[in-house]
């Protein structure tokens, strides 16, 4: 016959004190797994929401990265008669030659400065990501100006809309703000590809070309004929996977904090043990009692053992909640592919939360199962007397 | 301190308690004298060697990745305070086969004539720096990055190009060693600018200088950026520290995240230690009645349980010091390639530190459960049956 759970429950309330202090032990230990969580989260989610399906990126054969890829006028003349891109409907094909820079921002995390992606691109390239402009307008060929995404305009504040920005041969109006939602495109600032080509002299190469293909079944097959041309001699891939792999960009602090919670684990465990030997002997008697009544030490055994996962659970609980105000909070972390920084906000999501408490259980169970294990081999008298 | 004996006895009075407690505080100080060991090297660096606080980094104001014109070199080599002055170019490309990590390393290209007086610290064999001198496409390596990768001297060492279209077929002259364990090959700069396309020759990428004197280093810095202020292409010089500190930041924002969980873990051990005395007091009602009845004044008694919570706390900060210290040791030797933690260690100020937050911590948790103790009249505490 097993002990009722609410024998448990009441006696966790009844030391409400030292329930609460364990608990909350526990509960700091799993808000910093479930941080850590959702800044990876969040960050998978920014480059996930970037690629689109449809989309494949041409680099130069081999290369890894917009930054350090070339990409000739003469390769893109080329690259556009492949029948597998789609057209629009004036017959034009849908891809854009873009070049890729970065330049150096100072903003409020990072008064030494930090790194943003620039992006020049062909009239096609703004039609393809369709990005909506939220402030300001676009820029206009032929004209110094840019238009930066929303991060950057939150997070750096020399680039917000009217202000001047100074790179390659001058200065540069920013005449718009644009959303991007969660992508990466919003860490980004645009401007008309001929004229940041010229300002950094690279009229000729510039970076790379994105392409949609006619629909997203025919993408490996487009992917597969730019790779084979021997004339274009570019490596293709989709869109999507070029941004997936970049989410290794949070790896440092995902490590460093998984490092972290499991070394604030083990303490809290051994806190989480103190609190149930406590309990084992202040309630000898009870224990004495619940034996002469007829319990089987193997249901004190699991009683205490629950208790623990109870006590270890409602700090799991409290860890997520205090987690959740970092839900939509902006952070931004640089990506050594861009060579640049992305901005990102944390996702405190059940997807986050469940393992979150998932660790605050095994937590509890091993430091519930010694003092568990002590209750049961109690012998009767013994316990009985100890009161 | 009279009383100290009895402390002892008492916070050895429940064994397995206090062991647990000992552990479970010993292991959060070793979080957070990891943490503080961590926050040192990131932002503070450790003090720069004699021959960094001579050398400054010159690049493009705009970004790293910006080239600045050839003509720069013979400039900055005329500024007062200036002893010498190197191209220094990240050649990025590919070594065997990109996606393995293991295949990256720094490969930077410099002039041979200057390279060894700006990296003094550099220690190399007079016949590899002469060979390497003399050949057009040899090459130098990091004696840690030789052994990692296996290399012998003479070793053919081939780099596909990808920024600057060049592939390179680089013979291994000489081995160096450095204090700051730079794991990178370096090369003649005469040989990549002869390969590049003329339109990329008389283009640079950053420029290394080394100054008379450490307090040069600011004037000779502004000195540069100002005489380029107007032109095309304006230049940012930094001490190498600085740069090196700048790439802190593409981490994300670690100061915050550490300064969090440092807060985090302070606030457990906080909370253990104070639950554990609040137990333990809790038990000793009975008993701490009749030391009142012995004489003991409220004072002494809170004294008392203030001291065991000295005890059990700074015992786990000890403990928690030297787990951190064995932990920094091992990530020092097991991580190979990453720059910083080389100098990872707990230094006197952090163990000074620690033992302090351990100390208040302790006191502060133990103050409530002592203050009651030391309230409760005799008559009821000699009563209390636990």
């Amino acid at each position: 016959m097993a002990i009722p759970i609410a024998y448990n429950l009441r006696n966790l309330i009844v030391r409400k004190t030292t329930t609460v202090m364990t608990a909350l032990g526990i509960g700091l230990t799993v808000a910093v797994l479930v941080a850590d969580l959702a800044l990876v989260n969040g960050l998978r989610q920014a480059f996930r929401s970037t690629g689109n399906p449809m989309h494949v990126l041409v680099l130069r054969k081999g290369g890894t990265a917009e930054l350090s890829s070339a990409m000739s006028r003469t390769v893109y003349q080329d690259l556009k008669t492949n029948p597998g891109i789609a057209r629009d409907s004036s017959g034009q094909p849908m891809a854009s030659l873009e070049m890729v820079a970065v330049i150096s921002l100072t903003g409020i995390d990072s008064p030494h400065g930090m790194n943003v992606s620039l992006r020049g691109l062909d009239p096609m390239g703004k039609r393809l990501r369709d990005v909506p402009i939220l402030y300001g307008r676009w820029y206009q060929s032929g004209r110094r100006e840019i238009v930066v995404g929303r991060s950057v305009a939150l997070r750096y504040p020399q680039a917000q809309l009217g202000k001047q920005i100074r790179f390659g041969k001058g200065m540069w109006d920013v005449v718009g703000v644009m959303d991007a939602g969660p992508s990466a495109f919003n860490s980004e600032i645009w401007g008309d590809l001929n004229q940041i080509a010229s300002d950094f002299n690279r009229q000729d190469t510039a970076s790379s070309v994105l392409a949609r293909a006619l629909d997203a079944a025919a993408v490996p097959a487009l992917v597969n004929s730019l790779n084979d041309d021997p004339r274009l001699n570019v490596t293709a891939m989709r869109e999507q996977i070029y941004y997936d792999n970049q989410t290794n960009a949070g790896a440092p602090l995902q490590i460093l904090g998984m490092f972290v919670s499991i070394v604030m684990a083990v303490g809290s465990s051994f806190a989480a043990m103190n609190t149930m030997f406590a309990a084992v002997s202040r309630r000898a008697m009870e224990i004495g009692t619940l034996r002469v009544l007829g319990f089987s030490r193997f249901s004190i055994l699991t009683s205490f053992f629950f208790e623990s996962l109870l006590l270890a659970g409602i700090g799991g609980l409290l860890g997520c909640l205090l987690a959740l105000p970092l839900n939509g909070m902006t952070t931004g972390v640089g990506s050594f592919t861009t060579f640049s920084e992305i901005a990102f906000n944390f996702r405190v999501t059940p997807a986050v939360m469940i393992p979150g408490v998932v660790f605050a259980l095994i937590l509890g169970a091993v430091g519930g199962l010694l003092p568990a294990r002590s209750a049961a081999r109690q012998e009767i008298l013994v316990a009985l007397r100890e009161g | 301190m009279r009383y100290l004996p009895l402390i002892l006895k008492n916070s050895l009075r429940n064994r397995k308690r206090t062991s647990l407690t000992v552990a479970s505080i010993a292991v959060s100080f070793c979080l957070l004298g990891f943490l503080l060991a961590m926050y040192r090297v990131l932002f503070f660096g450790s003090d720069p060697t004699p021959a960094q606080a001579l050398r400054l980094f010159t690049h493009h104001r705009v970004s790293l990745t910006q080239p600045m014109p050839a003509s720069y070199e013979a400039k900055i080599a005329a500024v007062p305070g200036v002893k010498a002055v190197t191209v220094w170019q990240w050649f990025g490309g590919v070594y065997k086969d990109a996606r393995d990590p293991k295949n990256f390393f720094m490969r930077m290209s410099a002039e041979p004539a200057g390279i060894f007086t700006i990296f003094s610290e550099m220690q190399i064999s007079d016949d590899q720096k002469h060979a390497f001198q003399h050949d057009r496409t040899g090459c130098i390596a990091a004696r840690t990055l030789m052994d990692r990768m296996g290399w012998k001297l003479g070793q053919h060492i081939a780099i596909a190009g990808d920024i600057s279209p060049v592939n390179l077929e680089l013979t291994l002259d000489g081995i160096f060693d450095t204090p700051d364990h730079y794991e990178m090959v370096v090369f003649n700069y005469a040989y990549l600018r002869e390969s590049l396309p003329p339109e990329m020759r008389d283009l640079v990428g950053n420029y290394l200088v080394q100054v008379q004197t450490p307090g040069d280093a600011p004037l000779v810095a502004q000195a540069i950026d100002g005489m380029f202020e107007n032109s095309p292409a304006p230049t940012k010089s930094e001490t190498e520290r600085a740069f090196q500190l700048s790439f802190v930041s593409f981490l994300g924002n670690l100061k915050l995240f550490l300064m969090a969980i440092c807060g985090a873990v302070t606030f457990t051990i906080l909370l253990v230690s104070g639950n554990t005395l609040s137990m333990a007091v809790r038990e000793r009602v009975r008993e701490i009645g009749i030391l009142k009845t012995l004489g003991f004044t409220p004072g002494i008694i809170v004294g008392i349980i203030l001291g065991e919570a000295a005890v059990v706390a700074v015992g786990g900060g000890v403990l928690g010091c030297a787990l951190a210290a064995g932990m920094c040791g091992m990530l020092r030797n097991a991580v190979e390639g990453v720059q910083f933690l080389k100098t990872l260690r707990i230094t006197p100020e952090i163990a000074v530190i620690s033992l302090g937050v351990a100390l208040v911590t302790g006191l502060v948790s133990a103050l409530l459960p002592a203050v009651r103790a030391a309230r409760t009249p005799i008559l009821s505490s000699l009563r209390y049956t636990g």
